[in-house]
């Protein structure tokens, strides 16, 4: 009975991936590769055939100039005449067959254009309707191959969408199409966090009307309370080795940090502080956690250790900074700068002490890192509704998403998971 | 008796009401009738006093007629007595049918300009041990959610203090906030924002 209920699930999902988004592109790397990405044989045209999904993917990391192939559509290494192809480093090309039974073989190659040798080649046998899928791994294996840094074009992010009173919690591909509802309500839903394998994500549902933290797991979509203490339980985080929750409480009086067992057992308070404490993250390490607090008077991140103990200042703008996040790497981190009427993602580098800007400010809001640290991705507004926006870690290319319907709050990226 | 019920009754519908439009969710009336009954019991309360006021005036004016011209004085200074409890009776009944308080920007502190609303709300609780609040925190858009979160809790949390301050017992008021989630007004401007950095005195949801 079950089997049967996540089998209409998972058709209802289906039909709800087809809503269109649109996408918008801006700006360029400062040193870019030029590729090529051919449409493949037997691929039906479009915004989102195989060949085009891969471009995107590639573009919107801001590390690769997508030269468009003007006519030329070689498939096989064979049908490359090289003379063709001055000033292009490498091209992306393949075929797409259908087979018996609704699968298609999708095969592609990687080639090298300057020493004219093949640095890919694969053969993928897969249902019809999972290009999509498909595209993002040739994607990734290409990012991979030619960067030396994992792609995450397969891997998923979540984000709340808000329309006019009714909130659901979705999962979606990176870049933003594919969704899936996870949680459907009439009263909010916030801060979804994912578990550092992908298999459950922890959020704040106000469903009973107050703020509880539950784990809900993707595959089976099982869920349990983890904190629901007297007040408000938010800003759930989890530990890198996913065996410890950070949380927010106000059952000791004002908002402050607590860390507990991911099933909700061993609750400890971590900060001791008389201001609000909020939004803590963990560090790669697992050693720390970021925060931000308002008791230095404006609110600023602070860095405790999760034992607990003396909190460290670790911004100095002006302004109010809030939802800080580690880059993969641990040497810098992300966060969100409310200053003069605008918010700003802004990283700062724990190297160099050295902040940078990414985005021009506006509605810029929770930033979070793809899992390679490259992009980052962040809520912003357009046309005065929330959208999805990415920018290069460089922050020379941006991207903004819109959905078809209300406003996407919370946008959080998951984990690279292991193929 | 039953007067004093119906009373505390019409007191709960109308706290209901003007909380309705912020928290449609949770609304047990129908909103349609809200400004009937809030027009209604406006009226009312005007009346109400309109005829104390009368009645005063009217009884100073009969004693002044009977009395020496000594006495007039005595009684008119009464009357005018009279008419300021009446208008003072007026005012804390207004002050019961607000049911939401704002607040500064970043601030969690109750204004002074709300202390008489709550101070109403307070006697009220005190008087009608069967009474619960819930006491909702809200705040404007410009922070993150969570952060937004821990303010609403805060000015919730000093809200339902100036209440049990003002005779409420601790265990008729609840806690709650919404954080920057369910704004009363939409849009990037301080009209907005000052509507959104709000306490709703929730007597409809107080279970």
């Amino acid at each position: 009975m079950f089997r049967v209920l996540m089998s209409i699930w998972i058709v209802f999902c289906s039909q709800m991936a087809n809503a269109e988004l649109s996408i918008e592109i801006s700006g360029a790397g400062e040193h870019q590769t030029p590729v090529s990405v051919v449409r493949f044989a037997g691929e039906e045209g479009g915004t989102q055939s195989i060949s085009e999904i891969i471009s995107n993917d590639l573009l919107r990391t801001g590390l690769f100039k997508l030269i468009h192939p003007a006519g030329r559509a070689p498939h096989v290494m064979s049908e490359v005449k090289y003379a063709d192809w001055y000033g292009v480093e490498a091209i992306v090309m393949g075929s797409i067959t259908p087979q018996e039974g609704g699968n298609m073989l999708v095969t592609f190659s990687l080639l090298d254009m300057v020493r004219r040798s093949e640095l890919l080649k694969l053969t993928v046998s897969a249902p019809q309707d999972q290009g999509r899928a498909i595209a993002h791994g040739i994607a990734d294996r290409v990012f991979e191959r030619l960067t030396g840094t994992p792609g995450v074009f397969s891997t998923r992010i979540a984000y709340v969408n808000r329309d006019k009173g009714h909130y659901r919690l979705v999962v979606a591909d990176s870049d933003g199409y594919g969704e899936q509802d996870l949680l459907n309500s009439r009263e909010p839903i916030m801060s979804p966090a994912w578990s550092p394998d992908g298999s459950k994500i922890a959020y704040v549902s106000f469903e009973e009307r107050r703020a509880i933290v539950y784990v809900q797991s993707l595959s089976t979509r099982e869920r349990r309370v983890v904190a629901d203490f007297p007040g408000s339980n938010s800003s759930p985080a989890w530990s890198p080795d996913g065996k410890k929750l950070a949380v927010v409480l106000t059952r000791d009086d004002t908002s402050q940090i607590y860390v507990m067992n991911a099933d909700g057992t061993g609750l400890k308070r971590i900060t001791f502080s008389d201001a609000i404490d909020t939004e803590p993250t963990f560090s790669v390490d697992g050693k720390f956690l970021l925060f931000a607090s308002d008791r230095g008077g404006t609110v600023q991140i602070y860095r405790v250790a999760v034992e607990g103990g003396a909190a460290t200042r670790m911004t100095y703008e002006t302004g109010n900074s809030f939802s800080p996040r580690f880059s993969p790497d641990g040497k810098s981190f992300a966060y969100t700068l409310f200053n003069e009427g605008k918010f700003y993602i802004v990283v700062n580098d724990l190297g160099t002490q050295q902040v940078q800007y990414l985005s021009n400010g506006g509605w810029d809001k929770k930033p979070s890192f793809a899992p390679n640290g490259k992009l980052i991705l962040f809520a912003t507004e357009l046309q005065g509704r929330g959208i999805l926006a990415s920018v290069s870690s460089d922050g020379r290319v941006k991207q903004k998403l819109a959905a078809q319907r209300g406003d996407i709050r919370e946008p959080v990226w998951g984990p690279l998971l292991k193929r | 008796m039953k007067k004093i019920l119906l009373s505390v009754l019409l007191l709960n519908l109308l706290a209901a009401c003007s909380s309705t439009p912020t928290k449609p969710d949770v609304a047990e009336v129908p909103p349609a009738n809200t400004s009937a009954n809030t027009d209604t019991a406006a009226a009312q309360v005007a009346a109400d006093a309109q005829v104390a006021a009368d009645a005063a005036a009217a009884k100073a004016a009969a004693d002044a007629q009977a009395a020496a011209a000594a006495a007039a004085a005595k009684a008119a200074a009464d009357a005018q007595a009279a008419a300021d409890a009446a208008a003072a009776q007026a005012a804390a009944d207004a002050a019961l049918n607000k049911a939401s308080v704002y607040f500064a920007t970043n601030v969690d502190a109750v204004q002074a300009a709300d202390k008489d609303t709550l101070l109403a709300h307070g006697k009220k609780l005190a008087g009608d041990a069967k009474a619960k609040v819930r006491v909702e925190g809200n705040a404007d858009e410009r922070g993150s959610s969570e952060y937004n979160l821990a303010l609403g809790q805060r000015r919730a949390k000093n809200t339902k203090k100036v209440l049990v301050l003002s005779g409420a017992k601790s265990s008729q008021v609840t806690t709650v906030s919404y954080g920057e989630e369910k704004p009363a007004a939409a849009g990037h401007d301080e009209a907005a924002w000052s509507q959104n950095r709000r306490v709703d005195i929730n007597y409809n949801a107080g279970k």
